[in-house]
């Protein structure tokens, strides 16, 4: 791999020892994807925030990188963490969780991260263009990232991620390259798809299948929603590890695509149906949680509305970014959704918060990706269902 | 010869696995003991050994539990793999640790007495 001589100094130690740490660990994964150089990155995205996720392993590295001065030299932004950071005691987060979370937190910050803790930054203040360079590791955030803007990323991890940062530089493999951004597989969907749980379920069907392989869809409806599309793309990067998919009259590269020769998938009613089965594991939800990936604030609205001057039976989280928050309290949803008995919930989500030891055993929810990953790392069993039959089933 | 992951030296007992090792979850952060049920190292400590295994496994999070190891002082002198994967290359890189790979690691048993250079892709017994 060819490196500057600015990077060799770097190498070397001369700009210290987390700068020679990081680079080391960047040219190293270089050399295990076959990298030719080190490219400039627009921005980042790093996971492993929550405490939950990273434990006190995680918690000791980033505290002593922060000791040691790390600094990130491009914008980052950051994972949900495992608690709302602001209102955790008053949802009900357990106090030494928070402790440990909040130190996790103030290590990012010391490091120059962008403390708000989201899986959709894109919505939140950190937006590529089409055709940058970056590096993100939030698997839905690559995913819509790579696939709906067009930017490029691998499926970084945590460390990589943060190496990223503080070089502003990546390693030139894998999605960086055109020629790896050509789709293996046609998924022809001939069954309709009708609601937010629908995209989450064909994602889910789609990703167990192609794993990490680039699917090409045709036939997804012409109105499809970026809210639809951060569904489809997250539940595949769960299911299987697909970091870019390809929709005919909906993603930007899907026109610059051969797909004569693919081999080809049809989704009908049955396989939808099948997928349905196969996530709901179990009957009635203690609570229901939505926002996997984090609320946009369409999102939002559709539950305020839905929930206007009624009443919960069953306690709702609806999960976003801190800013989509902001301008739902501001346009009065917050209210409406606190009145029924729901809460907003920011900075986390229920993947990566100790729901499992808030009392909640069966968890609805209407995304494939949560869908996916509840069952193991929250022990809960699933309700999966369209926002609008899971509210109907509360109220 | 091997490819050096994380360069470094080490002069210590081998412990060897056939199976592919997931640290987190694996290997008790405290003690450096193998924790895993079932692993066929199952209760062996490998702090203060070349641990040689094919590769790593589970969750990313396992480089953190690689550092914290050494953190701990309980961490191995030295990891020797088949191919070293993007967990196990994270935490050697970010602890320190000598690291190696592209080795038949079918030469090796455990309580063999390594020499291992990580700069040159070297292992070898010492009589």
């Amino acid at each position: 791999m060819y490196l500057s001589k600015e990077e060799e100094a770097i190498l070397e130690g001369e700009k210290g020892t987390v700068k020679e740490k990081m680079m080391r660990l960047l040219t190293r994964l270089g050399d295990i994807y076959g990298a030719d150089k080190m490219i400039p990155v627009g921005s980042v995205q790093v996971s492993g925030v929550s405490y939950k996720s990273v434990g006190d392993p995680g918690m000791a590295f980033l505290e002593d990188m922060a000791s040691k001065g790390a600094e990130v030299s491009v914008l980052t932004f950051l994972n949900p963490a495992g608690m709302d950071l602001e209102d955790w005691k008053e949802i009900g987060f357990p106090e030494d969780f928070a402790e440990n979370q909040l130190r996790i937190m103030n290590a990012f910050k010391e490091m120059g991260i962008v403390v708000t803790s989201t899986c959709t930054p894109y919505l939140a203040g950190n937006l590529p263009r089409f055709r940058e360079h970056i590096a993100w590791s939030e698997s839905s955030a690559v995913s819509f990232a790579n696939s709906v803007i067009s930017a490029r990323t691998n499926r970084e991890g945590g460390p990589s991620a943060l190496a990223a940062a503080i070089l502003g530089k990546t390693p030139n493999y894998g999605l960086h390259l055109d020629e790896n951004r050509k789709p293996d597989v046609l998924v022809d969907v001939s069954c309709d798809i009708r609601s937010d749980a629908d995209f989450g379920a064909l994602g889910w069907h789609i990703g167990k299948l192609v794993e990490s392989d680039i699917p090409y869809f045709k036939g997804l409806p012409e109105w499809s929603t970026t809210d639809d599309l951060k569904s489809l793309g997250a539940a595949m990067a769960a299911s299987g590890a697909v970091a870019l998919y390809h929709a005919e009259n909906l993603t930007p590269e899907a026109h610059l695509q051969d797909v004569s020769d693919l081999e080809k998938i049809t989704v009908d009613e049955e396989d939808i149906k099948d997928t349905y089965a196969a996530l709901n594991t179990g009957d009635e939800p203690d609570i229901v949680i939505f926002g996997c990936p984090h609320a946009s604030l369409r999102d939002i609205k559709k539950v305020a509305d839905q929930v206007k001057g009624k009443s919960l039976k069953k306690p709702m989280w609806v999960c976003t970014s801190r800013m989509m928050k902001e301008a739902a309290d501001r346009m009065g949803y917050t209210d409406i959704i606190e009145e029924a008995g729901g809460r907003i919930v920011a900075d986390t989500c229920m993947v990566v918060s100790p729901i499992e030891s808030m009392g909640y055993g069966i968890t609805g929810c209407s995304s494939g990706k949560a869908a996916q990953y509840l069952p193991g790392f929250c022990k809960q069993s699933v309700v999966f269902d369209s926002v609008d039959s899971l509210i109907e089933e509360v109220l | 010869m091997g490819r050096m992951i994380s360069p470094g030296k080490a002069e210590a007992e081998a412990i060897v696995s056939e199976e592919p090792i997931g640290f987190y979850g694996g290997v008790d952060i405290e003690t450096g003991v193998v924790i895993e049920k079932g692993h066929p190292l199952e209760g062996e400590c490998v702090t203060g050994k070349v641990l040689i295994f094919p590769r790593g496994k589970g969750s990313t999070v396992g480089s953190y539990v690689i550092y914290g190891l050494e953190k701990n002082d309980v961490g191995p002198a030295a990891i020797v793999n088949e191919e070293t994967e993007t967990i196990v290359a994270t935490g050697a890189i970010l602890a320190g640790i000598p690291c190696i790979d592209q080795i038949d690691i079918s030469q090796f048993k455990s309580g063999d007495m390594l020499k291992l250079d990580a700069d040159k892709g070297r292992v070898e017994k010492i009589d």
